[in-house]
């Protein structure tokens, strides 16, 4: 099987340094914030891995593993961590992160998969700094392909995939006939979610994403690392949505600790009213 | 600009409550705009459910039925729903799974472009600007859009559900469009349904929520407190990676956004990706063990202490403040 993931970096949120918006509310500033792979791309690299391979021999890649990002140069630091990880390849698609939006990433991912024909494309169900959920849907669409969007589960059958899906009010389970469009979901990492044809069913992964071995980040450095323009995938770089301004949420004014139960009750029936 | 097209939700010949918050931003959207909106509702017992969209001030209620359309899948859907929003300006939905599934599909079959999960809509030289959250609530954007049709996505919380009125929509059946041809390598499986007699959990007046460190006690200490309540109750990412609570309550960045009147956050420390789910809540009441926990800094009432002997006496005290 041979899988295409798609892996955004972005300015890690969760850090004690936080976003910030000048009053001029031009930009959002995300000075001293570490750069990090999407947390859930990172998911779906992990899915992507566990389909290439028998989990009790995951130095064996059955399959291709072909990661892309887009971005500066130096987002070439995730796409080689990826590779360190157990990717085969990656292609950078050179790009400035304020020229892009999710319609115009996935057209470039559509002329991306038209030539690296994969089985399947993964990616995470959405990229923490936009918050948008929307590539997966849009590249599916644009290819005519199936999807399962918000996977939490994924077993690979002859020739499809069967994918549990976390919707509103339980599991919905679909199968899609490759190629394919999954997006992927947080619990994708637990010991039992992703099996190949080739993992027995008893074989539990280790719970989150695997890491590099020091050996393995020494040999990422020699696998191939591509760099591709951005036109020569989309000739049409006008963007459908476009920033006009940004703003801070609106601060909650501080609270007060109560002392205890009965106190706590007093202010919740006779201050906040919500008894 | 013309006109706004609702994409209502349908789940067992009933319209779900999150088509609600997508009329409260038809509404406003198509008075900035100075146009008129319509719902279209598609799915399994379309017909019986286009009743329920009766109210609203709707120009038009859109009725497509078809016997496929029974278990929904985004690939037979999209095909209909982009073929109607032909006629319109801007086509909205809640971002719900459902919306969030679909929506996007739509606007790229429309090559329109979308913005989801919009917070706030406002005129702005006869277009729309909308307002969303980002990096986990921590920012918002306020973007547009050019294309000629504008899908866009609304979150459920900060549009107050639509109350009807009265008065009569016409209604009119539209034929199903068929699927795409992507729908032939698709096929649903199974919908595995977590039964709950509690409201749900982005509608609920009260959420009374719990952290891992509930342990494999999380129902039997926060049950007794959502029932005096009459609570939904959510969980941390943590309480449900450990399994302590199921998946479909976690309220977050990437679970559940709710905002009820009353919060409860207990044994929950509040990571920013739980805070993005929660902080639009009217009153919050922390419970933690750990003076120090984030939480503390969103909560309107805090309360150091240990939630196991805690909880058992709050349920008490609202038993009895209750009368």
């Amino acid at each position: 099987m041979k899988i295409l993931v798609a892996l955004k970096r972005v300015a890690d949120p969760d850090n004690a340094n936080k976003v910030k918006i000048p009053a001029s509310g031009e930009k959002i500033d995300t000075t001293g914030l570490e750069w990090k792979p999407n947390p859930f791309d990172e998911y779906a690299l992990e899915a992507a891995l566990r389909l290439t391979e028998n989990g009790t021999q995951p130095k064996v890649r059955a399959g291709e593993v072909v990661v892309v990002t887009f971005g500066p140069k130096e987002t070439e630091t995730t796409l080689r961590a990826a590779l360190a990880t157990g990717a085969d390849r990656a292609i950078r698609v050179d790009a400035s992160d304020d020229k892009l939006d999710g319609d115009l990433v996935a057209r470039a991912l559509k002329a991306l998969v038209e030539k690296e024909k994969p089985d399947v494309v993964l990616m995470g169900k959405q990229a923490v700094d936009g918050d948008s959920n929307q590539v997966g849907q849009i590249l599916a669409e644009l290819l005519d392909w199936p999807m399962a969007t918000f996977a939490a589960t994924i077993r690979e059958e002859a020739g499809a995939l069967l994918v549990g899906r976390e919707v509103d009010g339980g599991v919905s389970t679909l199968r899609v006939k490759l190629p394919a469009v999954v997006t992927v979901d947080l619990r994708i990492v637990a010991p039992t979610s992703v099996y190949s044809t080739k993992t027995p069913s008893t074989h539990k992964y280790n719970d989150g994403v695997r890491f590099a071995a020091l050996p393995a980040i020494m040999a990422a450095k020699k696998k191939p690392l591509v760099e591709v323009k951005l036109a020569d995938l989309a000739p049409d770089q006008a963007l459908k949505v476009s920033y006009h301004g940004f703003a801070a949420p609106p601060a909650r004014k501080a609270g007060i600790k109560v002392k205890d139960v009965s106190e706590l009750v007093s202010k919740l029936k006779n201050e906040a009213k919500v008894l | 600009m013309a006109d706004v097209l609702v994409v209502a939700e349908v789940a067992e010949g009933k319209l779900k409550k999150t088509t609600h918050s997508a009329i409260t931003f038809a509404q406003k959207a198509a008075a900035a705009i100075g146009g008129t909106f319509s719902i279209l509702v598609i799915g399994d017992g379309a017909g019986k459910a286009a009743a329920e969209a009766q109210g609203f001030g709707a120009a038009k209620i859109l009725v497509v039925e078809d016997a496929s359309l029974k278990n929904y899948l985004a690939e037979r859907y999209t095909p209909t729903v982009a073929a109607v929003a032909k006629g319109y300006g801007v086509v909205v939905g809640t971002a719900s799974a459902y919306g969030k599934d679909l929506l996007p599909r739509v606007a790229a079959r429309l090559g329109a472009g979308y913005a989801s999960d919009i917070t706030e809509v406002t005129p702005e030289n006869g277009n729309l600007r909308y307002k969303r959250p980002m990096f986990a609530g921590n920012a918002f954007g306020i973007c547009s859009i050019s294309t000629p049709i504008q899908v866009v996505s609304v979150r459920q919380s900060a549009f107050a559900a639509a109350e009807p009125t009265g008065g009569q929509s016409p209604v009119e059946t539209v034929a199903y469009a068929g699927p795409s041809k992507a729908a032939e390598r698709v096929e649903f499986v199974s919908f595995d349904q977590v039964k709950s007699a509690r409201p749900e959990l982005t509608e609920a007046r009260v959420v009374v929520s719990g952290g891992r460190a509930l342990k494999e006690k999380f129902n039997q200490v926060l049950d007794p407190l959502a029932d005096v309540l009459g609570a939904a109750v959510g969980a941390s990412r943590a309480a449900c990676d450990a399994g302590y609570a199921p998946s479909d309550l976690q309220v977050g960045q990437t679970g559940k956004i709710v905002a009820p009147q009353l919060y409860f956050a207990i044994g929950i420390s509040g990571a920013i990706q739980h805070l993005a789910g929660m902080k639009g809540s009217k009153v919050i009441v922390a419970i933690n063990k750990d003076a120090d926990a984030p939480i503390f800094q969103v909560a309107d009432y805090g309360l150091v202490a240990d939630l196991f002997t805690t909880v058992p006496e709050l349920v008490k005290g609202i038993q009895a403040a209750k009368g």
